[in-house]
């Protein structure tokens, strides 16, 4: 298993950043044996719609887990549609977000967190 | 004729301007008003136009057939706006983000893709007196400004006299407005943010290669800043409003100044002539020295 | 994030010459440290007043345009059939100021001779002030965008106030309702909307009230001039009973606004008078009403 979580670097003892679809890196963790690689988020300087593109490059590597900050509206649908769990709130080291994961302390997000860029308000 | 009024930055008076030519010009001539300002149209306020036809804009938008979807994920793929994108078993549409450019159904190769009207504005149009009035309205919470500006100018008559108020600033919806007019007609304040804001609009009216002119309103606040830049680069100040209680009233009641202040027609039409002349004189120009 | 996040302030107007960046650069220097950040990136003025020593200055690269290689092209004339927006002339040349970056052309073109360039769109700035760091931009006269743009300065700044731990980012927005404001929008905390006692004022509100419903963000707001048209200001507080608008003061109309600005400092700072006393007692209510939100 492996999961995804929101970086400000590539380290395990980088900060996590909040931001999804414009975060630094995405550090890709197996959260048991702590093997772990960064790739940095070509999506950070997308026109629009980095949620979506940054989505699909986080599905795209595997993960069945994603820890960030927050996450908008077109990120949140396109990572359920990808089958992909989403847990918000995180802060501190990515290390810190890996322990709190194995100690079941993040709770599921269950919709968005942010307005989003240019996202509508679901009706 | 089309002359398009616009400014570096908002409530410089563009409107201001826009209206009481229009309507100094509308017994004259043939004249078309189109307020090209479609985040906030205001003119209606002052031209009290009545409104006979009205109708949507709309953005082509893809619809994807689950039953024909390979979740092949080539149309996310090709997508420069991020407006489509496959995600396991589903292929997601953004309306939000899509510029409607059809590519996603161009690439799709089992025709999965069907393109459906997405309302993002509407254009309205009438009559206020001898004018003819259009106008275009963006819907709330919708982000492009710019295909609602170039549906409404495809009804510009050619033959006669169209007059724009564009929106404020240099952005994209400026250029749509701006984009094949006879003259620009650039108001502006005497103050610091009034020259600043002028000097990125003239950029980027040369840039497009437009004969241009200055309205210099609220004449008397500030200083000469303005006029010193206009004489060094041989700008034209076609005309100058004074900074008058009495017409900043008018305004926030929504009343064309012209119509209660003496002589100002006549100078509004005069404004009008001395713009047909410097259009035809700096398109001579560039000619020569081209 | 978290509760530790910097607050943001955003000042928006929906019409535009309403006093927007008078009363953001007043708010600046009544501040005295937080972050500042422009995202008027059309109308970039807030810099004229607050006099920025530039840090940094990066090149901003936004959308693409397409660009045509004439030794390849055949004049087939198929791009043109399929550019929705008018790009592409009779004799086949790309007009990049209509040109979206959408790629069809590169696409549909059978000899290959379009490809798709990234274009400077403008810069994107770190400066100090001194009454604080600011993020701001500069649009590449007629470049698009510019909404991205804003994204990009509201990130900036979010990092500025990270990097110095300041708690408070004030933004001066952009007018109207399209690209860059709803960019503008994005996080905020507390809009406050500066209208004026006009009808124009009047439709520009109900408007820019209309967004900010649409995006759920409490709406406070100024008016300003109101002294112009009392019976118009009546109407302004009307709708901001009605749409549960905050109504935190009312700046009478005087010169000394404009020759503060020609003496290219605040309001607050040039002088005492009325108008500097409101916008004082305005800030004190902002910095109430963001305790407030959590």
């Amino acid at each position: 298993m492996k999961i995804a979580i929101t970086s400000l670097g590539e380290e395990l003892s980088s900060g996590v950043d909040g931001r999804f679809g414009r975060c630094d890196y995405f550090v890709i963790v197996d959260p048991e044996s702590l093997d772990y690689e960064a790739i940095s988020n070509g999506s950070k300087n997308a026109v629009g719609g980095a949620g979506v593109e940054a989505a699909q490059t986080v599905a795209g590597s595997g993960v069945s887990a994603v820890i960030t900050g927050n996450v908008g509206p077109n990120a949140y649908r396109a990572l359920s549609s990808a089958g992909v769990d989403i847990y918000t709130g995180a802060s501190g080291t990515v290390q810190d977000a890996i322990d709190d994961f194995n100690d079941d302390n993040l709770s599921l997000t269950q919709s968005s967190t942010t307005r989003g860029g240019r996202g509508k308000r679901r009706r | 004729m089309q002359i398009t009024i616009s400014a570096g930055k908002g409530g410089t008076g563009k409107t201001t301007v826009a209206t009481n030519l229009a309507l100094a010009l509308a017994g004259e001539y043939d004249v078309q008003f189109f307020d090209c300002d479609v985040e906030e149209p205001d003119s209606e306020i002052f031209l009290r136009p009545e409104l006979d036809n009205e109708e949507p804009v709309n953005l082509k938008v893809p619809e994807v057939n689950d039953e024909t979807c390979t979740y092949c994920g080539q149309c996310g793929d090709a997508c420069e706006f991020n407006a489509i994108a496959t995600f396991g078993e589903n292929t997601l549409v953004y309306p939000e983000l899509c510029h409607g450019c059809g590519l996603c159904s161009l690439v799709c190769p089992v025709d999965a893709i069907t393109e459906v009207d997405n309302k993002i504005g509407k254009l309205r149009s009438g009559r206020a007196g001898n004018l003819e009035y259009h106008d275009g309205n963006l819907t709330i919470g919708e982000p492009m400004a710019t295909p609602i500006i170039s549906r409404l100018k495809k009804k510009i008559d050619p033959d006669g006299v169209s007059i724009l108020d564009s929106p404020p600033g240099t952005a994209c919806p400026v250029i749509e407005s701006l984009h094949g007019s006879d003259f620009a007609l650039l108001v502006t304040e005497p103050t610091l943010f009034g020259l600043h804001d002028l000097k990125l609009s003239v950029d980027v009216v040369k840039e497009l290669e437009i004969p241009l002119g200055v309205v210099i309103n609220r004449d008397g606040i500030g200083d000469d800043r303005v006029e010193r830049y206009c004489d060094s680069e041989g700008i034209p100040i076609l005309m100058r409003i004074p900074d008058d209680r009495d017409i900043a009233v008018y305004y926030s009641k929504g009343v064309p100044f012209i119509e209660k202040m003496d002589g100002w027609k006549e100078r509004f039409l005069e404004l009008f002539e001395e713009i047909e002349g410097q259009a035809e004189y700096q398109k001579r120009q560039k000619l020569i020295e081209t | 994030m978290n509760s530790e996040d910097p607050k943001q302030l955003l000042v928006i107007s929906g019409k535009g010459g309403t006093g927007k960046t008078t009363i953001v650069a007043s708010f600046a220097a009544l501040a005295d440290g937080e972050v500042l950040s422009d995202c008027d990136v059309d109308a970039a003025d807030l810099h004229l007043i607050l006099h920025p020593e530039v840090k940094t200055r990066e090149e901003f690269s936004g959308g693409k345009v397409a660009v045509k290689d004439d030794n390849l092209c055949t004049d087939c004339g198929i791009c043109r059939e399929h550019c929705r927006y008018d790009a592409i002339d009779e004799n086949f040349e790309i007009d990049s100021f209509s040109c979206e970056g959408c790629g069809v052309c590169e696409y549909v073109c059978p000899e290959d001779a379009i490809t798709m360039e990234p274009v400077l769109s403008g810069y994107s700035i770190e400066s100090s002030t001194e009454y604080g760091n600011m993020a701001h931009g500069e649009l590449v006269a007629g470049e698009e965008t510019s909404g991205k743009l804003v994204t990009d300065i509201k990130q900036k700044a979010g990092k500025i106030a990270e990097d110095t731990g300041k708690e408070l980012i004030i933004i001066d927005g952009s007018p109207g309702i399209g690209c860059p404001v709803i960019a503008s929008l994005s996080n905020v905390d507390l809009a406050l909307i500066v209208t004026e006692p006009t009808l124009s004022g009047l439709s520009d509100l109900r408007r820019v009230t209309g967004l900010l419903d649409h995006f759920e963000i409490q709406g406070n707001i100024v008016i300003n001039k109101y002294d112009l048209n009392l019976e118009v200001t009546g109407k302004i507080e009307e709708l901001a009973e009605e749409d549960g608008l905050t109504l935190l003061g009312k700046i009478p109309y005087d010169s000394v606004v404009t020759e503060a600005m020609v003496h290219e400092k605040s309001v607050v700072e040039y002088s005492s008078s009325p108008v500097a006393r409101e916008i004082e007692s305005i800030w004190k209510k902002v910095k109430r009403a963001l305790k407030d939100v959590s």
